[in-house]
């Protein structure tokens, strides 16, 4: 919000950036830029510190060193839905936003997560796929021009997710936001992002642009060997 | 006639009642396997279960018709429930009642202001907790009852140390519960306030207000429980009206009969502000029922 500028044309910007944790260096001189409307997946072995560069872009964790700019509004969804379980479906969806009609905002959005019949039920009666759309809804009818996705359906079933990915690629295709999509799953990455990264030793170690039309098909040629790639960058033998 | 006959019956009364504990173990299962363990219970085990209740309601007043017992040391039922309409009747009862529900309420009030007050003081800021929390984490180690000399000595012998006694009582219960459930609210949520950007007071308002409510309410039942014992052991000093007064001049004549209608009494209102209690809880906690049920 502090830095608008007029002819800034990426979602978001990290220059240098360092993250410690007592004397454990998470992220040493991260450098990453996220275009307007672009899809980037941050892959990475656990404890390589994805989720604290989300945080950290996210504003929920104070860096130790760096620049950090992110000029628009930032929407977050993330591992577990975090609906506030006292608050019917269609108030969770609206909570905290500014605009004349939360009613009408939070029937919109659900319609477009296909929950608009559950606009009135309380979290706790949704299941997980469902309570994870609420979520989707929830941070697009902010309209971010940062979405940030921080592993969204790790907790989900294969079929769910299947459909959750398809969602939340039609629901970017329509918003069009920077999506940074933190996860461990390297055919999701291909799936969706525009740019998969390799987080390793506090920096990004690798990317590779995934230049395919969506929908894409997980044995499609390309995507074979791109995932034996990312796979061998992430110390896994293909 | 024969030795047929009665070793014929003895085994149709074998495998009638094989037959019948067969049937009843199945009517036994079934209830649990298909409706939980909260299903209401048939209505013959209903029976069952206050069948021993009234046995020992017919023994006590058959002890006491007879004059087994006593009643200057326990009047019988039947001579119990006369007193009562009695005293109902001529407005003794509904008058202790009432002059005993003012002292309640008044010092229930008090102890939930003040309980409440200082738990949103203390669980709200750093400096609330530790202006707050220290004092009253020592004071409530006091033992409650033992504070009655002193309440004498500041507030006489009046409604005042009554009214006190309740409010200290139920103040406690109120402060911890909510001072814990304020603090015991889901960091994640506090997290998903700062990323929707909330402001403070809506961020309270949204979050930590209704997440601490389920605790509140534990609360609120504990603090009742010690209101109702506060005002029973308060009504015992010095009273000239009230259900205590009432308990304590019966005890003067030996009128077990006015006791025990005295003590029904608080215990139906025990009663009663649990059943309010229960009811709020369904209401303001209908988020989790959906979910248990």
């Amino acid at each position: 919000m502090a830095t608008q500028l007029p002819e800034l044309t990426a979602a978001a910007r990290v220059r240098g950036l360092v993250k410690r944790f007592g004397d454990r260096t998470v992220l040493d001189g991260l450098d990453l830029e996220i275009g307007a409307g672009e899809f980037v997946a941050l892959l990475g072995r656990s404890g390589s510190g994805k989720s604290t560069l989300l945080r950290a872009l996210a504003g929920l964790e104070p860096i130790s060193g760096g620049e950090l700019e992110v000029p628009g509004t930032v929407a977050v969804a993330f591992q577990e839905p975090r609906l506030v379980p006292w608050k019917r479906v269609g108030a969770n969806v609206t909570l905290g936003l500014d605009v004349p009609d939360p009613e009408a905002a939070a029937a919109a959005a659900l319609e477009e997560v296909g929950l608009l019949g559950h606009r009135d039920a309380w979290p706790l009666t949704l299941s997980g796929g469902e309570a994870q759309r609420v979520s989707l809804a929830r941070a697009l009818v902010r309209r971010p021009s940062l979405l940030l996705l921080d592993e969204p359906f790790s907790a989900l079933d294969a079929l769910t997710r299947i459909n959750v990915h398809r969602l939340v690629l039609d629901l970017w295709e329509r918003h069009r936001p920077g999506v940074l999509l933190v996860t461990h799953d390297v055919d999701e990455a291909l799936l969706l992002a525009d740019r998969v990264l390799v987080l390793e030793s506090g920096r990004i170690a690798h990317q590779t642009a995934v230049e395919l039309d969506r929908p894409r098909q997980r044995d499609h040629a390309e995507l074979i060997r791109l995932r034996s790639v990312l796979l061998e960058r992430l110390g896994v033998a293909p | 006639m024969s030795p047929l006959t009665p070793s014929q019956s003895l085994s149709n009364g074998l495998n009638g009642r094989t037959n019948l504990l067969s049937a009843s173990s199945i009517e036994l299962a079934r209830p649990v396997g298909r409706r939980g363990r909260i299903a209401l219970r048939p209505p013959r085990d209903a029976l069952l279960r206050v069948a021993s209740p009234l046995a020992l309601l017919l023994i006590w007043q058959l002890a006491g018709s007879t004059g087994v017992l006593p009643e200057r040391l326990l009047a019988a039922p039947s001579t119990i429930a006369a007193t009562a309409y009695d005293l109902f009747r001529d407005g003794v009862l509904t008058e202790a009642l009432g002059v005993s529900l003012r002292r309640a309420a008044f010092g229930f009030t008090l102890g939930a202001l003040v309980g409440i007050g200082f738990a949103l003081v203390a669980g709200l800021s750093r400096l609330g907790e530790y202006a707050v929390d220290p004092p009253m984490q020592m004071l409530r180690a006091l033992p409650l009852f033992g504070l009655i000399p002193l309440f004498i000595l500041w507030f006489g012998i009046g409604e005042t140390p009554k009214i006190a006694l309740v409010a200290f009582g139920v103040a406690f219960p109120l402060y911890l519960n909510t001072y814990a459930g304020i603090r015991g609210v889901d960091a994640k949520l506090a997290e998903l306030g700062q990323v929707l950007r909330l402001s403070r007071p809506a961020l309270i308002r949204h979050i930590v207000l209704p997440g601490a409510l389920p605790q509140t309410l534990v609360g609120l039942r504990q603090s009742l429980g010690v209101a109702w014992l506060a005002l029973i052991v308060a009504e015992q000093i010095n009273a000239d009206a009230g259900l205590g007064f009432m308990i304590n001049d019966a005890r003067e004549f030996l009128r077990t009969d006015v006791v025990v209608v005295g003590l029904v009494t608080y215990a139906l209102l025990g009663l009663l502000t649990d059943a309010i209690v229960r009811l709020l809880e369904r209401r303001a906690l209908a988020w989790r029922r959906n979910f248990l049920s």
